[in-house]
């Protein structure tokens, strides 16, 4: 009996109880400390949705190809490229909405194509692959563009300014107005998409794959496993949700420029490693990654509400968390070990 | 003939010299006024002048670079932004807190020996978490590639620190009276000190040797964690000191701009120098080639009028490059191909 819970109490949710438990008492200290500012409202906790619904489809992307034991860290220059495509291709080239956001999905499908096959194929580390890609994808923007373009095509301005109201949760504010609480289309894309990449890991033979070769490449050899195929289809699949991500940025900021989306690779890697997902492959789940995203969310909506803090306070924070999540899982890995001897 | 041929082309440095020279000879068609050197003031003026001088702080890097990816098969990609941590603490110290100041507040001693600590302290942690807590290096050193300009700024109070001392500017500019910019010597200096005592001590086949197999290293009796802590602290110590570099060249500490996109340009060196990315056996003086063939390419983008943000797109194509004619299975592939074209010669002339 005892011995049972031992195994159903393994790392994994080990490491995910920790995430949801921290997340959860930074949201309950938040409602305390910023009572009288309103932090319980519905809302705000629905804008830590709004905010983040492009950051949650890249950390499921780079969820996935962590999984396989690789890492993508071009994803935020790929969304600043993406947001600049979408710009240019609207104000610039004259082509449609629908047009456009098909292209960069289909641009998404062929960079994660490139990545995949130099990693998975011609074996290079994906760290350097990524890091090219990181670099090209930044250039490239300044190539199509230098200066900042804003999007006024009416249609895609309608996808983003469509507000949907919730059903519940209305409040009246003090000057007497009904509030009723929102969301955006995107953040139901976001979540669609998390449910999807969820159950593609957890029912269908590709996601079972992905596992076996991040938790073992060698054994996943000796099953019979396509290792490089089902690596090169991580790859794509990472890429195919970049652009999902990419475009779901630019329908919250409506504009293209260079220097967009800086840092944002290093927010989806924190949010999958704070999620539970292990840095050497093998473990990793979405809906980790989820809260991850979501606790780096509720720190900056910390720092908004306190007022006196810098931005920059964002990122020494997040690095903190890391650093403490990475090497909890390095014990846990050591511990494991030695149990194991 | 053949024989000479191939000992020719299987020479270490062969690739980087290759490399260099291509750069210079692009130079030399597109821009005939590239090597010419002229003196105004008894110093030295020209574009070889620049790119070596501008090179001075990627050399300091990739030997850094070098050791790190030797010994740990990964690389230090927080060096860039160790560079800006650096350069904040140094100026912080000599300004004393305020934005600008036209004389010290600390003797200009105790403001580099500030920087050069904060850049080993930043190495040693990320040395720490490698050797250590056996985090992938890059992984490791990602926690300070995203919280190193945050503390830079943090330091700086999210403001540029102005030291508007002219002896300040000396590391960065020229000593008057030497005709060299100071950042060329500094680079050599550290270049000669690095090789002398790896060549001089057995330091330089323990890294090699730990790079290669840690575990039959250890069993050997070397101790691999320590020289993996090592290297990682010593390469947090060149960026300190390529940091102070870059922060004398603009005299003021900018965080968010000092040592941008270095990391990628030092890795490229390594790379383009003939060392393995996947660690073991390395060659400073190719990384040190490595380093002056970038500067070249980046100094000859220039000229040719593309932007600084353009520039990005292609050094990764110079590095996918690179990585692809490196990595073992395409030369596997290339060597399958010219086997069966071989044959099918062979076929053709009976």
């Amino acid at each position: 009996m005892k011995l049972r819970r031992k195994k159903a109490f393994n790392e994994t949710t080990f490491l995910l109880t920790i995430t949801i438990t921290l997340f959860f008492a930074m949201y309950i200290a938040g409602m305390i400390v910023f009572k009288n500012n309103g932090f319980a409202r519905l809302q705000v906790f629905l804008n830590l949705f709004i905010s983040n619904a492009s950051l949650i489809v890249i950390a499921a992307g780079m969820t996935v190809v962590m999984i396989t034991g690789g890492i993508d860290i071009s994803v935020g220059s790929f969304v600043a490229m993406s947001c600049m495509m979408l710009a240019h291709m609207m104000e610039r080239s004259g082509y449609g909405a629908i047009h456009s956001v098909l292209i960069v999905l289909l641009t998404g499908i062929v960079f994660g194509f490139v990545q995949g096959y130099l990693v998975s194929y011609l074996k290079i580390q994906p760290f350097i692959v990524t890091l090219a890609g990181m670099f090209f994808a930044r250039g490239m923007t300044a190539i199509i563009s230098q200066d900042m373009i804003s999007i006024k095509n009416p249609m895609f301005l309608s996808w983003a300014t469509h507000k949907i109201y919730l059903p519940f949760g209305g409040y009246t504010n003090r000057k007497g107005v009904l509030v009723i609480p929102y969301i955006y289309p995107t953040v139901i894309i976001a979540l669609i998409a998390l449910v999807v990449i969820w159950a593609l890991l957890r029912y269908t033979k590709f996601g079972r794959r992905i596992y076996a070769i991040g938790g073992s490449e060698t054994s996943a050899l000796l099953m019979g496993l396509n290792v490089r195929r089902t690596r090169l289809f991580a790859y794509i699949l990472d890429g195919f949700l970049c652009a999902i991500g990419g475009i779901l940025f630019c329908l919250n900021t409506c504009s293209g420029f260079v220097e967009q989306a800086k840092g944002l690779e290093m927010e989806a890697i924190a949010g999958a490693v704070i999620g539970g997902t292990l840095l050497t492959g093998g473990v990793g789940n979405v809906f980790g990654s989820l809260f991850g995203v979501l606790i780096k969310g509720t720190i900056e909506t910390f720092i908004t509400f306190q007022g006196t803090l810098s931005s920059w306070w964002t990122r020494i924070t997040i690095a903190a968390l890391l650093a403490f999540f990475i090497i909890l899982q390095s014990l846990l890995a050591s511990s494991k070990l030695k149990k194991r001897r | 003939m053949n024989e000479k041929l191939k000992r020719i082309t299987h020479y270490r440095l062969f690739l980087p010299l290759i490399c260099l020279a291509l750069v210079l000879l692009v130079n030399m068609i597109k821009t005939p006024t590239f090597f010419h050197l002229s003196i105004k003031n008894g110093v030295l003026y020209g574009y070889t002048v620049d790119v070596v001088n501008r090179a001075s702080e990627l050399v300091i890097l990739a030997v850094g670079m070098t050791l790190v990816v030797a010994s740990s098969a990964g690389t230090d990609i927080s060096v860039g932004a160790v560079m800006a941590v650096a350069g904040a603490v140094c100026c912080y110290i000599l300004s004393g807190g305020a934005v600008s100041v036209n004389e010290y507040h600390a003797p200009w001693i105790l403001g580099l020996l500030a920087a050069l600590v904060a850049g080993t302290v930043c190495g040693a942690w990320n040395g720490f978490l490698v050797s250590r807590m056996k985090i992938q290096p890059m992984v490791a050193t990602l926690i300070l590639f995203t919280a190193g300009r945050g503390i830079a700024q943090l330091i700086t109070k999210g403001q540029i620190t102005y030291i508007r001392v002219e002896s300040f500017k000396l590391l960065g500019a020229n000593i008057p009276g030497i005709p060299l910019p100071t950042p060329i010597f500094i680079a050599i200096i550290v270049v000669l000190i690095t090789s002398i005592v790896l060549k001089k001590t057995a330091l330089g086949l323990y890294i090699e040797a730990v790079g290669i197999n840690p575990t039959a290293s250890r069993n050997v009796g070397i101790k691999s964690k320590q020289i993996i802590f090592f290297t990682y602290t010593f390469c947090g110590l060149l960026a300190g000191i390529a940091g102070m570099i870059a922060t004398s060249r603009i005299y003021s500490a900018d965080a968010n701009n000092i040592g941008l996109n270095m990391e990628l340009d030092a890795i490229l060196a390594v790379a383009l120098g003939g060392n393995s990315l996947g660690g073991g056996k390395f060659s400073i003086s190719g990384s040190v080639i490595g380093a002056y063939t970038i500067q070249a390419l980046t100094t000859t983008l220039y000229a040719m009028g593309v932007s600084a943000d353009q520039i990005p797109v292609y050094k990764a194509i110079v590095v996918v490059i690179i990585v692809t004619l490196q990595s073992e299975e395409f030369n596997r592939y290339m060597r399958k191909f010219s086997a069966r074209f071989a044959a099918r010669k062979a076929e053709v002339a009976k």
